[in-house]
């Protein structure tokens, strides 16, 4: 078998601040495989966002120091290689959209140039990316850039495609203006894609096309995509798998129906009972007790044990390995046996 | 674009307003009597007051101003009490090689400190950046006609390399004046020895007026620079593969140097203002110079024409900047 799109392997993140050194990703397991979408979810500062930016290296190291661990893309470790090496996958391999689309554009240059400029570059490293010979001279490959940058905004779904190369940022609205991110980061015809909140800061509506359009880059692309929010309701609309994160773990992974359907960790039930439903009184919104914890001097053994209503004496010993209890469908908790009897019970 | 351009025209109108009436008034209130000393010592009552009658300064002052102002409409600026020519004539001779000396120190202030920015704002809080931060500050609070002295000193005196002052050594035929830029024009000549000459006459006063903006304009891009590359679409071209050296020399400069471009501007303006300590360290025959003398001999038509020419010079290099703005902005020109 070959190896799998993406690996992280037990994956230990500190970062420096002010305060000292807070351990912020504490052994990261995730494997993402073509035709997969992961959504990677938990509150603000779990690391969610630290992890989709460790695998395109885009984290500056100082202040993050990578401690242990792997991320391995088809095999070869991202890690070990420099920034000279990443710089050659970012945009051509790994394709990334984050989540403000008016901020994510330069202002001051037209969006067609911007993608031709991404396409030039990912061509660098593989010809394929464009439609002329190899040895094609600038004029060539910016002309081919073009057409492809066109046949892109095309593809995203922006009406009169090739006019529109020529306009700037705010001529578009911010819904299109995700539409040529996406366009921008899949011109390199990217193995995998990384969406950090790519639909936070667009309406409701907006953000539904948003997501059936990268679930369909998923197929067409043949990549794998790991897809970073806080929402459960994106989960469940778009993702096939789901990890969630807590406090710099990955508590519990698997497929979108088994992980929403029966969640097994008591910090997934906690997250998906505070979701209101339509018997849910006005100003009866259910939270979860306590605060993240400091990562600075974390909790011993589970991260979650403070805030756990199942948590035992047990609990703070060692940090829980992930066990597998269905089909792909992992839990890192000592109870998990009775977990399980409890949401099967 | 064009209706822009028109309204900031229009806006010249209360500026020569605004600068005639002070500059009158300022010419008023001096002390002395400037036609006294235009008619030299030896001159009877009889003489002067002819000679006030001539020049119209026996009406009373806003009889003058009115006469001044209807003579500007024509594009005459009075006549100058001391070379008893008419401003306008003077300001002609005079000007070109203001200019040429304003310019060429813009020109050396910005292919050196945008790019010099750039760099430093890579290089933060590394030693290329603590040295150029040191050498600015230098180059900001010494004063400009001491620097011009060092330089004279340094490259004329000991090093030999560059002429003392003057535009053009007295055995060197200037070319046919075209510009009135003695490098332009030679160009357009085709005389080399004296583009060479004249070039060599700018270097060390256009360097000694360069060195001020030139820090500014560094200071400048270097902080916006820096304010740019923490934007999230330097991130965006970072993650999708953008070599570093492109994102920095395309899209981040064309970013930063549009909040520089204000800087330039204003730079512009006072540089012209402020050439008289330069001009009269390198005997450079400009403006300053010429100006200088009208004010020893409180002569005060030239000083009126001269403050006038520079204020509109001054809102046409703000004018370009604008439209310039507009160019590197797409959001102001749309809007």
């Amino acid at each position: 078998m070959t190896a799998p799109l993406l690996s992280i392997q037990n994956l230990h993140l500190k970062m420096s601040s002010f305060d000292g050194r807070a351990h912020v990703l504490n052994g990261i397991n995730l494997t993402v495989n073509r035709g997969e979408i992961w959504g990677l979810v938990g509150e603000s500062g779990c690391g969610k966002s630290l992890t989709g930016l460790s695998i395109s290296r885009l984290q500056p190291t100082p202040p993050a120091h990578y401690v242990a661990g792997e991320i391995l893309l088809e095999g070869q470790d991202l890690l070990k290689l420099s920034q000279a090496q990443m710089q050659r996958l970012r945009g051509k391999r790994i394709g990334m959209i984050f989540q403000d689309p008016t901020t994510n554009l330069n202002p001051a240059f037209r969006i067609g140039e911007q993608l031709v400029d991404v396409a030039l570059a990912a061509a660098e490293h593989d010809a394929g990316v464009l439609d002329c010979p190899p040895n094609a001279g600038r004029r060539a490959r910016r002309i081919a850039a073009r057409k492809l940058a066109g046949d892109m905004l095309a593809r995203v779904g922006i009406p009169n495609a090739q006019a529109r190369l020529d306009s700037y940022p705010h001529q578009f609205s911010g819904g299109m203006r995700q539409r040529v991110l996406i366009a921008m980061a899949l011109i390199g015809r990217p193995d995998l894609l990384i969406a950090d909140e790519p639909t936070t800061a667009l309406d409701v509506s907006v953000q539904a096309q948003i997501l059936e359009l990268i679930k369909n880059s998923v197929n067409d692309f043949d990549m794998g995509v790991v897809l970073i929010t806080h929402n459960l309701g994106v989960v469940a609309q778009t993702c096939s798998h789901v990890a969630v994160m807590y406090a710099g773990n990955i508590v519990e992974s698997g497929p979108v129906a088994a992980v929403i359907g029966s969640p097994v960790h008591p910090y997934t039930r906690a997250l998906m009972s505070a979701i209101p439903t339509r018997e849910t009184k006005r100003g009866m919104l259910r939270g979860l007790a306590g605060s993240v914890p400091n990562l600075i001097v974390p909790p011993p053994g589970c991260r979650f044990a403070p805030r756990c209503q199942f948590a035992l004496p047990a609990c703070t010993a060692a940090m829980p390995a992930a066990v597998p209890v269905g089909n792909d469908h992992a839990v890192a908790c000592i109870r998990v046996a009775e977990m399980e009897a409890l949401v099967h019970g | 674009m064009l209706r822009f351009i028109l309204r900031r025209l229009l806006l010249l109108i209360p500026v020569i307003i605004g600068l005639t009436i002070i500059m009158f008034a300022i010419a008023r209130l001096l002390p002395g009597d400037p036609v006294a000393l235009a008619a030299g010592p030896n001159a009877t009552q009889a003489e002067i007051a002819a000679l006030a009658v001539e020049y119209g300064l026996d009406k009373p002052v806003w009889t003058q101003y009115a006469n001044y102002v209807s003579g500007l409409a024509h594009g005459d600026f009075g006549t100058s009490l001391l070379t008893r020519r008419p401003v306008a004539t003077d300001i002609a001779a005079y000007l070109p090689a203001t200019l040429e000396l304003v310019f060429a120190a813009m020109i050396i202030a910005v292919a050196v400190g945008i790019p010099l920015g750039l760099v430093t704002a890579v290089w933060r809080n590394r030693w290329p950046d603590y040295l150029a931060q040191v050498g600015a500050i230098g180059a900001i609070s010494m004063p400009r006609f001491f620097l011009g002295l060092l330089l004279q000193l340094c490259f004329a005196m000991w090093l030999m390399w560059l002429p003392l002052g003057g535009r053009l050594p007295i055995v060197v035929i200037p070319p046919p004046s075209v510009t009135g830029f003695l490098t332009i024009d030679s160009l357009i000549a085709g005389n080399w020895t004296a583009f060479t000459m004249s070039l060599r006459h700018l270097a060390l006063p256009a360097i000694a007026m360069s060195l001020s903006p030139l820090a500014t304009i560094m200071r400048m891009m270097r902080s916006s620079t820096i304010e740019v590359m923490q934007q999230d679409y330097v991130m965006t071209a970072r993650a999708l593969g953008l070599p570093s050296r492109k994102i920095i020399t395309k899209y981040v400069a064309r970013n930063a140097v549009s909040a520089t471009l204000t800087v330039i501007g204003l730079y512009f303006g006072w540089l012209l203002g402020g050439t008289v300590l330069v001009e009269t360290v390198f005997d450079w025959p400009g403006l300053g110079l010429y100006a200088t003398k009208a004010i020893v001999s409180q002569d005060m038509m030239p000083v009126i024409g001269v403050a006038l020419v520079i204020g509109l010079l001054f809102v046409f290099a703000n004018l370009i900047i604008d439209v310039l703005y507009g160019v590197i902005n797409p959001k102001v020109r749309y809007s």
